[in-house]
């Protein structure tokens, strides 16, 4: 004892212990991660806030799991990382929040853990549409978040809201509307197929697809604006100086509550219903946590709270919810939305880019 | 101090930074990026390395020659717009005061720290209905209701003219600064009015720094991708938005790197030819 005691400490030996120990003080999560902890992929900037600060923190509280949320590039990048760390046998994130062009094009190389159903007992919760199936009728992916693209009017210029998406074929509106410039980002051929040719199984073909790109082309001339700047449009649309197009729902609603002469219209086609899941690299060695984690997302309370704080729409069955009709219909509506064809952009999208491209710039 | 061409390998020794500076910056990027434009796409995936000619192949269509030609059409159109309103006003602004001068300069170098973005939204904002330019004709009685004068392709030209016209004085401002002023004066004791010794004198004088700056303003106005989107319709869209689809929303790094090396090839093939009919001239 007394040799301890009076064992010379160096100053740097201090220093260092110093250093260790404050640094340990200041990331508990490292502390914690030597017990469970799981590396969750999702969209960089303002989801990953979001969820750092109102989902993340209470699911570690509740599980014992430790999040380390990775901020996920947009685009198909993160997908090409995935892929190329799985070969290697690594997995940068074990569970990702993917788009449901990425899911598809991950289930063709086999890049998602099936999920195992016995484990997630919350996954009943969930529309049916929001599970996304191997061809083989494994799961590769459940429905994280889900958001609305719908038509949007400045209030000053539309005083009665439209009601269809007719309205952007409407002669009257030359030179008014701001739409998402790509094929892949707009859906505007679902919304062509759904308003004009009874439904969305008109694109099957390729001779359909054209017949739609034909019937789209007839809105050109009230297109002022092909952005892909949501920024760009946002402002437009708020002062008035492009007072129609498609936008998204929920940051319409906040545009709107703000005071911004700006309103959101379900049409009667329905809005855009687009999402991300939530899948499982086949190179994590955590599939037990991801299972955990997938499970408590899917619970009503948890979809209640994405919606009241994140602005998403629920995945959940809407009975299920706490939701109250005002908050329900600040993220979503019961009019049949319109889901994208996202398989056409997974097997077709060459032919379709090429095709959008020239049909826009032509 | 005689200047000894260099004897022995050390003499060299200055070059290899700028050589391998170049090597890692252009080099090695380029050449990644023509052995990129060969390997074939996977629509559902990414891509593998192969060499075939597809993307090349895709590219030789007459919807991808008209966006290649307005491309090019643009950056010459703004090439010249940079240099017609560039040599007056420098030449103006050479004959200044001192003091004019450094205003100008330090007015125009602080126009380079705006990025494009803001360009684009700035004049997006002045050439909009509802608070831009012609807001004020009316105010001054000059039209009858405001309108919008973007998008059009006069909105990209104004936007990305205002973009180069810093290069453009740049350039020209040395060479006229140094232009000797007797040239003038002798042109003028000879019965020349100011305007024609300055077309007959000056512009001459500075024939090879005009072609100079024509050439770097083109090349800089090819590269443009931002402000055709934020101010142009669809049919504005230069060459360089649709390689950013292809790479970024698309995924198709093959096709990107093909339409890119094509590009590339081209403006040189250009630049090239520009320098050839500039030399020839002065041997003439």
């Amino acid at each position: 004892m007394r040799d301890i005691l009076n064992a010379k400490l160096g100053r740097r030996a201090v220093l260092g212990a110093g250093l260790a120990g404050v640094s340990m003080l200041a990331m508990p999560a490292v502390l914690r991660a030597q017990e469970k902890s799981l590396k969750v992929g999702v969209y960089g900037g303002f989801f990953k806030d979001s969820f750092d600060k109102n989902i993340f923190a209470d699911f570690t509280k509740a599980t014992g799991i430790a999040v380390e949320s990775v901020a996920e590039p947009t685009g198909e990048a993160w997908l090409v990382q995935l892929e190329q760390a799985a070969r290697a046998g690594a997995a940068p994130a074990d569970v990702s929040m993917m788009s449901q062009v990425a899911i598809l094009k991950g289930q063709a190389n086999d890049l998602w853990a099936p999920l195992d159903a016995a484990k997630l007992p919350n996954s009943k919760n969930l529309i049916d549409r929001f599970i996304n199936k191997y061809p083989d009728g494994r799961i590769a992916g459940i429905g994280a978040v889900s958001w609305y693209i719908t038509l949007v009017t400045n209030t000053d210029v539309y005083k009665e809201a439209p009601t269809s998406w007719a309205a952007l074929w409407d002669p009257a509106n030359a030179d008014k509307l701001g739409l998402l410039a790509l094929v892949s980002n707009s859906f505007l051929l679902e919304v062509t197929a759904k308003t004009h040719l009874g439904g969305t199984n008109a694109l099957d073909t390729d001779e359909g697809i054209i017949k739609a790109l034909e019937k789209l082309a007839e809105v050109k001339p009230n297109v002022r604006l092909w952005y892909r700047d949501e920024a760009q449009f946002e402002q437009a649309l708020k002062s008035g100086e492009i007072p129609m197009g498609q936008y998204y729902h929920d940051v319409t609603g906040l545009a709107a509550a703000d005071g911004f002469p700006v309103r959101s219209t379900f049409p009667k086609e329905g809005g855009i219903l687009d999402s991300g899941s939530w899948a499982v690299s086949r190179a994590s060695e955590k599939t037990e946590e991801a299972h955990v984690f997938i499970d408590y997302m899917c619970q009503p309370a948890i979809q209640a709270t994405l919606s009241r704080k994140v602005g998403t729409s629920p995945t959940v069955k809407r009975d299920l919810l706490d939701l109250t009709d005002q908050e329900f219909a600040a993220v979503s509506s019961d009019i049949e939305p319109i889901i994208p064809r996202y398989d056409l952009y997974q097997s077709k999208s060459d032919f379709l880019n090429q095709k959008w491209t020239e049909m826009i710039a032509g | 101090m005689r200047r000894e061409p260099p004897q022995r390998l050390a003499d060299y020794g200055p070059l290899f930074f700028p050589a391998g500076m170049l090597t890692v910056f252009f080099v090695v990027p380029f050449a990644t990026m023509i052995a990129v434009s060969f390997f074939q796409r996977e629509q559902g995936g990414f891509y593998q390395p192969a060499f075939v000619l597809d993307n090349y192949a895709r590219f030789l269509s007459l919807f991808f020659g008209r966006v290649l030609g307005f491309s090019l059409m643009l950056a010459i159109a703004v090439a010249i717009a940079c240099v017609v309103i560039g040599i007056p006003f420098t030449y103006l602004l050479s004959r200044t005061a001192r003091k004019v001068q450094i205003l100008w300069l330090v007015a125009l170098l602080s126009i380079l720290s705006l990025s494009e973005v803001m360009i684009g939204f700035a004049w997006s904002t002045l050439f909009s209905r509802t608070a831009g330019l012609t807001n004020l004709f009316v105010w001054l009685g000059l039209m009858a209701q405001p309108q919008a004068l973007t998008p059009s392709f006069g909105a990209v030209m104004t936007a990305m003219t205002y973009q180069a016209f810093p290069y453009t004085v740049l350039v020209l401002y040395p060479a006229l600064v140094r232009l000797d002023p007797t040239l003038t004066e002798a042109a003028r004791t000879l019965g020349a009015s100011p305007v024609k010794a300055f077309f007959t004198v000056v512009v001459p004088a500075l024939r090879n720094t005009i072609l100079a700056t024509l050439i770097m303003v083109f090349i800089f106005a090819l590269g443009s991708y931002l402000l055709p989107q934020l101010l142009g319709r669809p049919q504005h869209w230069t060459l360089s938005v649709l390689i950013t689809d292809q790479a970024i929303y698309q995924s198709n790094m093959p096709f990107a790197a093909a339409m890119a090396v094509f590009l590339v090839l081209v403006t040189l093939g250009l630049v090239g030819l520009a320098l050839y009919a500039g030399r020839q001239k002065e041997a003439a």
